[in-house]
């Protein structure tokens, strides 16, 4: 359980840190928090040549509420996140998703960001990215381009993220009016990878029927599934007939956790219970509660 | 490939040490053996069991997910570090010692510095907030009931101890 023999810089800047990756290429890792990286090196599932490790880029450790989006920087920690009440008011789901990634301790280190370029679809807030329709901002030494959610993940643990190119921020669009959120899920234990999980976003119309149901799934698919649940869901609404919808979609693998139908049958449970709680949080914040 | 060595500076309980390691040297192996502080555990190295937690500029952080070389510079502190400057457990030892919150002690040091820094962010937590406290650790002895017990028995020693 020791990570095998590799190169290692620590840049001090973003300009040094991409002409560093730049001259690596293929060669170069980007280490941030490291809570993934780490336990994959210690169980030698990956050997890079070279870490470039990003963890002295202050420039890129904040979170930000700009125009209609929360922007957050490759080094904003989980927990910096999860403590920036301006940007859990303008998206309350950053919230409700990273009190439910990992426990406290892994999110004093992980950062945000890493979490979304790691990719993996038991990830709460590669859901939330792809729920939202967020971006990723990535550079490199030619410069800068943003992906957006859709294009993001490409499989399970992988991203639109080339060698050499690091991402610096992603932007979650904060919640528009007469919406609602939610994020439940089901783990083992609280702060394992969960078994299963649902992210929800509801709107209303200025009449209060629902005009918009989406929700996002863990753990059920190679790369965040989101599915849009408005027709299923009716203007009554109907959480039921969604969660019926829900469960015929997903495609869940079965592995030493559950089974593939125990993951649909969850699907289908967190999916009315997402959908219950962001529409009542969508009616509240519409005054109809 | 042979090992390039890096100086690294750390700041530990309060007292710096230099050592030079290779990258891939954990901040835990450099605690347990370039610096003989051997009470800080290693049980799964990856992130699972909690067994390595030090407090990193007093936030709780597993030493085996991070790299030495990535804390040049670092204040760490360690299980060795959590007694008062006379020597005197800490509100939070005595409290496992009071609510037997421990039996081989494999899993303590984690516990400690974890609930460490918990109680100087909730000084008084409910019994289901010390529950979600100490989540993120593994204990294969006592049932956790002590440990919960314990928690809550460390607040109330840190009140009694802040009013003497
Ligand atoms: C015990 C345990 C439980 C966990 N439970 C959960 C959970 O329930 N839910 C969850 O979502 N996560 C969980 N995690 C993972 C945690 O959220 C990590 O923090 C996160 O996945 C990765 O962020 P990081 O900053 O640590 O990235 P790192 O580990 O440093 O990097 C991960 C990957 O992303 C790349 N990368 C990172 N940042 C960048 C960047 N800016 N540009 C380019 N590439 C980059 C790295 O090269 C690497 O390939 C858990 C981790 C542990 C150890
Ligand atoms: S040894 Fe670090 S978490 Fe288990
Ligand atoms: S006391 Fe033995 S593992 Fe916790």
């Amino acid at each position: 359980m020791k990570p095998p023999p590799f190169g290692y810089s620590r840049p001090e800047s973003v300009a040094d840190a991409l002409a560093t990756l730049a001259r690596l290429g293929p060669d170069g890792k980007v280490l941030a928090g490291g809570q993934s990286l780490l336990p994959i090196l210690s169980m030698r599932l990956a050997a890079p040549h070279h870490l470039v490790d990003i963890n002295r880029l202050s420039e890129l450790g904040y979170v930000r509420v700009e125009g209609g989006d929360v922007r957050v920087g490759a080094l904003a920690r989980h927990a910096q996140v999860l403590a920036d009440l301006p940007a859990r008011a303008a998206q309350p789901l950053l919230g409700k998703a990273l009190r439910l990634v990992a426990h406290a301790t892994i999110r004093n280190r992980g950062t945000t960001v890493g979490s979304i370029v790691h990719a993996d679809p038991s990830g709460e807030m590669t859901a939330v990215l792809a729920l939202l329709g967020g971006t990723v901002r990535v550079a490199t030494t030619a410069g800068e381009r943003d992906v957006p959610a859709r294009d993001f993940f490409v499989g399970p643990l992988e991203s639109a993220v080339q060698p050499g190119e690091l991402a610096v921020s992603a932007t979650f669009p904060v919640l528009p009016p007469r919406a609602g959120t939610a994020f439940v899920e089901v783990a083992r234990r609280n702060g394992d990878y969960a078994v299963c999980g649902v992210g929800a976003l509801v709107e209303l119309d200025a009449d209060g029927a629902v005009s918009s149901a989406r929700t996002a799934y863990l753990s059920v698919s190679p790369t965040p599934l989101v599915l849009d649940l408005t027709d299923a869901i009716g203007s009554e609404p109907d959480f039921a007939a969604a969660a019926v919808a829900a469960r015929e979609q997903v495609e869940p693998e079965p592995d030493i956790h559950a089974s593939a139908d125990y993951r649909r049958h969850l699907a289908g449970v967190l999916t009315e219970r997402a959908l219950r709680e962001a529409h009542a949080e969508a009616l509240e914040r519409s005054g109809r509660d | 490939m042979t090992d390039e060595l890096f100086d690294v500076r750390l700041v530990v309980n309060g007292a710096a040490h230099d050592v030079r390691v290779p990258a891939r040297r954990l901040l835990s192996d450099t605690l347990r053996h370039d610096l003989q502080l051997t009470g800080t555990h290693v049980g799964c190295e990856h992130g699972v069991c909690g067994a390595c937690t030090v407090l990193v500029g007093g936030a709780p952080m597993r030493s085996c997910l991070l790299l030495t070389v990535s804390m040049d510079g670092a204040a760490i502190t360690t299980v060795e570090g959590l007694t008062e400057a006379d020597g005197a457990l800490s509100a939070v030892q005595q409290a496992f010692v009071d609510c037997h919150g421990l039996q081989c002690g494999f899993c303590t040091p984690g516990f400690l510095t974890t609930i460490t820094a918990g109680l100087r962010a909730n000084p008084d937590p409910t019994e289901e907030q010390a529950r979600e406290l100490i989540g993120g650790n593994l204990c294969r002895c006592t049932g956790y009931q002590n440990i919960v017990r314990s928690v809550l028995r460390a607040a109330e020693l840190q009140r009694e101890r802040a009013a003497t």
